[in-house]
Formats: structure tokens, C-alpha cells, sequence
């Protein structure tokens, strides 16, 4: 007689059945990046595309340089490079049709810019203008946003929104290799998922947040597994690579629109330059590393397969270069016009109205401002 | 001319209504929050919105307040107005960063391009015998932070009125419920329930002469209380409910104290860094030379919010504001 036997009428039942509510393997990231350039796929790439993309990151480069050289000249309150990174940031802004959201960081100003938002305009939170510069519905941009991962849930249920009052809009969300160990980022994830909304997450993994390198980052195989967990598809892509980028969010985007829900995307890609020009990237790694991506620049890798096919000569390059030239000129001379700000609009947008305490508080300024003007203040 | 019977309602009721009619009259309001849904909330003031606006428009969402909040902003962003449900206060403390980093301050660094018309409903306070993280008062983290309304209703018709108010704004309100108060009951028109002061207006509950109670939500039935009980020794004791925290009401406040002269701040959130520092600072600043004793404030001890057995020796009762308006007798003292 077993010990069960001897304890009488009590007969335990078999566990009820369980399976997994999906198979878990079609949302597998492949065990390679994604590569176009170099490749056979190559030859499948519109050529026209290739060589809007060459433009835009001939311009976006410029645009890097031209920034961190307003940092040091006073110009910028700080700028966070992507120089390195030009070849997602330009992708993910033409893969978009005009009536989708782009969600950017704070590293992002180029995917807005190249969405069409005024190279000035862009800056504007850099500068120390006031925190927005541009009107987010005019091109459909969310403002650059600082905390980190914070803006992924806001692109969640734009995408949500958008789909219940039957537009098919979507919203891509970028964010880097740091943000996705923010709770944000798990849950905008898996409120996606859950509501199959119109959402494309771009991972633009440059291998730091500021200097923590990604090992102490995160445990995973990589950050696109990190989409099966959710119940979606993740897609690791060359982020060097811009027609492989363009490929990817492209294709994310279009199921996104015919209803398929949402991709993680995880684009592996390197920040050349230090995190912002306050960073000592000496720190914490290489030159040898640094080399090493800079054989593997975007802009490079991009012009070379153009010049191999023939669709781009030195007039085509030269052209590019002048156009990123002009527009860095431009940028110049409005950047060193110094901004007018009217310190009485500290009141103006709390509120739709302000509240009595702002009233009286913006009386005192104004006061203040006027004691200022007649050299009578203490 | 109809006559309307004028009948018994609770707070949970009228806030119910509030949201029926809101979404009724406006397509773009949308209810959200972790069990807002099937069971029609845990405090049941969804009930039946599902059922008759379908789920898009009374969501059931996964159980995460952050992502509750911040889903909820960009479905702002693109026109919807979003009413979401923090199922506890101190549930919402998860949300924060959505809340003080982007809700508040959306209107403000988009130099009024994008506003968000969130309203957030957090069910707050104690005296249920709810267990540890059910019972925080977290109104002072609320008006501390610029760009949020911060509003709550004491009675059956202002939450009814007050709800439909907070949805309508342009601007994201944070929507305190008085939890103890949800099945209170008082007579309420239900064909005539937007007679309402807007946001930002404080009212007067019972008028006196001695002293005046400055109090709000849940604290405002026990100031009534105390100021019966005040009558029999002698105390002719005014109650300011004030509505509304964020605007706050400083002339009628004000009006009041100069009448009485002596002032006492009722809140159940702890009084070190609370609401009544605040708001004690304002009538001095306003009613200094009014004033015939120093205005007082009987708050919740400075304690993290204790277990049920003994709460009711946290929350400020008719006894401790009867002693405070004691203390008002300035003069006798010195």
C-alpha cells in the first residue's frame, strides 16, 4: 500500500493541460543581423531609394559635425551625437508615410530633421530655447523626449488611438540600448502586444548608455529576443547598414498597417562620438574598438555599393556634399543669432488658463522686469 | 414646471453618472484602467460602461500604471480624452514619472501646441480597514507639481460635477476620490446634476462666526460633524470645503478668515510638508493682521499610513479638531 493509499479517499488529479499560447519560434530574431549592402540582396535595392538615403546621411553627418562644433562655440547647451548612427536614424524617418508619429530621444534630432522638421527648430531643446521648438503635429514628431524610454507608451496609444478612429497611422518609437532596461520600456512593449497596436520599437543599440557597456546592460541572447517574451516578432538588422535599416522598419511599419501588431526591431550600430560633448568616451573604452566601427561606417558602405553599380559618379557625391554643406551654413548663421525670449511667457503655457497664483506671479515678474529697465533694482 | 424628486444617491453613483453622461456626449472620452472592464471597477464606478460603450471605450487594460498613463497620453496626442482609472493611491506611485515628467508639463514644452486632457482618477484616503498601500493620502506629491489640476469632491453632487468639469478640461486633472465617501449618500437631482462650480472654486458648507474649518474631501463631513458638536461649548464654527486644491480658492478662504479671525486646516495626508503647511502659509500672508491666534492644522500624524486595527487613531476626528479650535482661544494664553 502506497503512502497516498494509506491517507484514504484523496486522489490528486493530473495537472490541468498547458501548451503555450503560441509557438514562440517565427518571433525569433535570426542569429545574424540583417545586411543588404555587400550582399546579394543588394541588387534588389531600389536604386532610387539608395541614393536619397546616401543624401541624407551625407547631410546628417554634416549636420553631427556642424552641431558639436556649436557646443564648443557656445551655441548648444549640449548635443548628443549620433554620428555613426546616421544610417538608423535616416531609415527610420523614410520609412514612415507623412500621416505616421515618429518618437524620438533625445539622440535623435536627425530622424526628425529628416521627417522635415527645421534643422534650427530641432535644436531647440539643446540650445536652452524653450523645450520644444516645432509644432509636434506639423510633421508628426513627438518632442524629443529625455527621460529615458518614457515616450514608448505615448507611441503605444497614439498607435491605439489612431486605430480606433480607423486611420492607419503608424507610430515608430526610438530608443537605445540603455532605455530598454527601463520599466517603460516593458510595459509599452506589452501594451502593444496585448492591443496588437500600430507600433514599430527601434532599438538603436550603439553598445552604451553613456559608459555602462551592454554586457552589464543586459543578460540577453540580444535585445531583439527580447520581443518574444511579449508575443511579437523581433528583427536584428546591421544599423551600419542603411538600405538593410530601411528594409526592416519598412517591413515592420507595412504590417504594422495591415494589422499584423507590433516589431521590436534591434538595429547594432556604434556611437563614434562620446555620449554628449560633457563625456570623457576615453574612460571606458578603446581606440582599437572605435577604429574598428569607423571601417564600418555607414556612409562608406553605402557610397561604395553606389559607386559599384554605377549610380552614383563624383558629380552625384559632390552634389551630396553641397547640399549638406548649404544646409550647415544655414544652420550656422541662425544658431549664432541669439533667440529673443520674453520671460513673461514663463506663464503662459501651465495652464489653458492660468491659475489666480500665476496671475499674481506673473505680476511680480512683470514688476521686477520693470525695476530692471529703470535701473532701479537692487 | 416638473417637479423632480429629489432622491438618495451615493458618491460611487454619481461619479458613475458622470462618466456615463461624459462619454455619452463626447465620443472622444475613453475610460481605461486595470479592472475598469468586466467587473466594473473594484469600487464598481465603471460599472456597465463597457457594456454599453463596448471595450474600446471602457478598456481593461493590462495591469501596469505607468504604461496605463502613459498609453493614455499619447492617446491624447492624437485627439481622445482619455479618463483613467489608479486603482489605489498609493497603486499610482508607479505612474509618476509618466505623470510629473510628461503629463504635467506636455502643454508647457510644447509652448501650448500639444495639450493633454487626461483626467486621473485615484480613489485616496483611509477609514475603509484597507490593508498596507490602500490608504495614502498622496495630495501634497499632486500640488507640488505645476501644470496638473488637483481636484476632490466631498459631496455627492460635486463629484458628479466636479468629474464631468475635470473631463471637459483642457488641461490633465488629477481626480482624488474620497474613498470612505463612495457610499455616502445625499439627496441629489439626477435630472439636474451639472449645477457645479467650475474647477477652482471653494464653497462654503456651514456658516459661522468664531473660527473657520479649512478642509476638503474626506475630512469634510468630520469638520461638519465637529462643528455641531463645537456648538455646545460655545463655538460658532464655519467649513470651507475647498473643491479644489490646484487652483486653490484664495478668496474664499481668505473672506472666511478675515470674518472669524482664527483658522484650522483639517486634512487627513500627514501635516509635515502637506497641504495645510501650504495653506496655513497663504492665510498668514493674506490675514496676518485678521488673524487672533495662529492658524493651526490637524492633519494624519507623520507616519507612513498605519495598518486598520489603529488607523483611527491616525485619522484627525471630531475630538482632535475640537481641541485644535480650543487652542484658538489666543488670547486667554498669552
Amino acid at each position: 500500500m502506497t503512502v497516498m493509499e494509506q491517507r484514504g479517499a484523496y486522489r490528486p488529479s493530473p495537472p490541468p493541460a498547458w501548451q503555450p499560447r503560441m509557438d514562440p519560434a517565427p518571433l525569433l530574431p535570426d542569429a545574424e543581423p540583417y545586411r543588404v549592402l555587400g550582399t546579394e540582396a543588394a541588387a534588389k535595392a531600389d536604386p532610387d531609394l539608395l541614393r536619397r538615403l546616401y543624401a541624407e546621411l551625407v547631410r546628417g553627418r554634416r549636420y553631427n559635425v556642424q552641431a558639436t562644433a556649436l557646443t564648443k562655440q557656445g551655441r548648444l547647451a549640449v548635443y548628443p551625437s549620433s554620428t555613426g548612427q546616421e544610417a538608423c536614424e535616416v531609415a527610420a524617418a523614410l520609412a514612415l508615410q507623412e500621416r505616421d508619429w515618429l518618437f524620438p530621444s533625445y539622440r535623435d534630432t536627425l530622424a526628425a530633421v529628416a521627417r522635415g522638421v527645421d534643422p534650427v527648430e530641432a535644436l531647440t531643446l539643446l540650445r536652452g530655447d524653450w523645450h520644444t521648438g516645432y509644432d509636434p503635429h506639423e510633421h508628426r514628431v513627438a518632442p524629443l523626449c529625455t527621460p529615458l524610454a518614457t515616450q514608448l507608451p505615448h507611441a503605444v496609444g497614439l498607435a491605439h488611438a489612431a486605430r480606433l478612429k480607423g486611420d492607419d497611422v503608424v507610430a515608430l518609437a526610438l530608443v537605445g540600448d540603455g532605455g530598454t532596461s527601463e520599466g517603460d520600456f516593458h510595459e509599452a512593449l506589452n501594451f502593444a502586444a496585448v492591443w496588437q497596436a500600430p507600433v514599430v520599437f527601434l532599438v538603436q543599440n550603439n553598445g552604451f548608455a553613456i559608459s555602462v557597456p551592454l554586457a552589464k546592460q543586459t543578460a540577453a541572447p540580444s535585445l531583439a529576443h527580447k520581443a518574444v517574451g511579449y508575443g511579437m516578432p523581433g528583427r536584428l538588422v546591421d544599423g551600419n547598414d542603411a538600405a538593410a535599416v530601411h528594409e526592416v522598419l519598412a517591413d515592420a511599419v507595412r504590417q504594422a498597417r495591415a494589422g499584423g501588431g507590433p516589431t521590436l526591431i534591434e538595429a547594432i550600430t556604434y556611437r563614434i562620438d562620446a555620449h554628449t560633448n560633457a563625456d570623457d568616451a576615453t574612460r571606458y573604452r578603446g581606440d582599437s574598438e572605435v577604429e574598428t566601427w569607423r571601417g564600418h561606417d555607414p556612409i562608406a558602405l553605402l557610397e561604395h555599393e553606389l559607386t559599384e553599380r554605377g549610380l552614383l559618379d563624383d558629380a552625384g557625391k559632390q552634389a551630396a556634399r553641397d547640399a549638406a554643406e548649404a544646409m550647415a551654413a544655414d544652420l550656422r548663421e541662425r544658431m549664432n543669432q541669439d533667440p529673443a525670449l520674453d520671460p513673461m511667457d514663463l506663464f503662459d503655457h501651465v495652464y489653458a488658463e492660468p491659475t489666480p497664483q500665476l496671475r499674481e506671479q506673473r505680476a511680480q515678474l512683470q514688476a521686477e522686469l520693470h525695476a530692471e529697465s529703470e535701473g532701479s533694482h537692487r | 414646471m416638473t417637479t423632480v424628486a429629489v432622491k438618495p444617491a451615493t458618491m460611487a453613483q454619481a461619479l458613475t453618472r458622470a462618466l456615463r453622461d461624459a462619454m455619452a456626449a463626447d465620443p472622444s472620452v475613453h475610460v481605461m484602467g486595470e479592472d475598469v472592464g468586466t467587473l466594473g471597477g473594484v469600487f464598481r464606478v465603471t460599472d456597465g460602461l463597457a457594456k454599453e460603450f463596448g471595450e474600446d471605450r471602457c478598456t481593461d487594460t493590462p495591469l501596469a500604471e505607468a504604461g496605463i498613463l502613459g498609453t493614455a497620453v499619447g492617446m491624447a496626442m492624437y485627439g481622445l480624452r482619455p479618463v483613467v482609472e489608479m486603482q489605489f493611491d498609493a497603486f499610482a506611485y508607479p505612474a509618476f514619472e509618466q505623470l510629473i515628467s510628461h503629463v504635467a508639463r506636455m502643454r508647457n514644452r510644447t509652448r501650448g501646441r500639444m495639450p493633454l486632457p487626461i483626467t486621473i482618477r485615484v480613489p485616496y484616503g483611509g477609514g475603509i480597514g484597507g490593508v498596507e498601500h490602500h490608504s495614502d493620502s498622496s495630495e501634497a506629491y499632486y500640488m507640488a507639481t505645476p501644470g496638473l489640476h488637483v481636484v476632490t469632491p466631498a459631496t455627492v453632487a460635486d463629484a458628479y460635477g466636479l468629474l464631468r468639469a475635470s473631463i471637459a478640461s483642457d488641461d490633465p486633472v488629477v481626480f482624488l476620490e474620497p474613498k470612505r465617501l463612495y457610499w455616502s449618500k445625499d439627496s441629489w437631482n439626477p435630472e439636474d446634476p451639472q449645477t457645479v462650480e467650475p474647477i477652482g472654486r471653494a464653497v462654503v458648507r456651514r456658516s459661522g462666526r468664531s473660527a473657520t474649518l479649512i478642509t476638503y474631501g474626506p475630512s469634510v463631513p468630520v469638520c461638519l460633524e465637529a462643528a455641531e458638536a463645537a456648538r455646545e461649548e460655545g463655538w460658532d464654527l464655519e467649513v470651507v470645503d475647498l473643491r479644489s486644491l490646484v487652483p486653490f480658492d484664495d478668496d474664499t478662504v481668505t473672506a472666511s478668515v478675515r470674518r472669524t479671525g482664527r483658522a484650522v486646516v483639517v486634512h487627513e495626508s500627514g501635516g509635515f510638508g502637506g497641504p495645510g503647511g501650504e495653506i496655513a502659509a497663504r492665510i498668514t500672508e493674506r490675514c496676518f493682521h485678521h488673524l487672533e491666534a495662529p492658524v493651526l492644522r490637524v492633519a494624519g500624524f507623520d507616519i507612513p499610513y498605519p495598518p486598520p486595527m489603529v488607523e483611527r487613531h491616525h485619522l484627525p476626528g471630531v475630538d482632535r479638531i475640537l481641541d485644535a479650535v480650543g487652542r484658538l482661544q489666543w488670547e486667554a494664553e498669552s
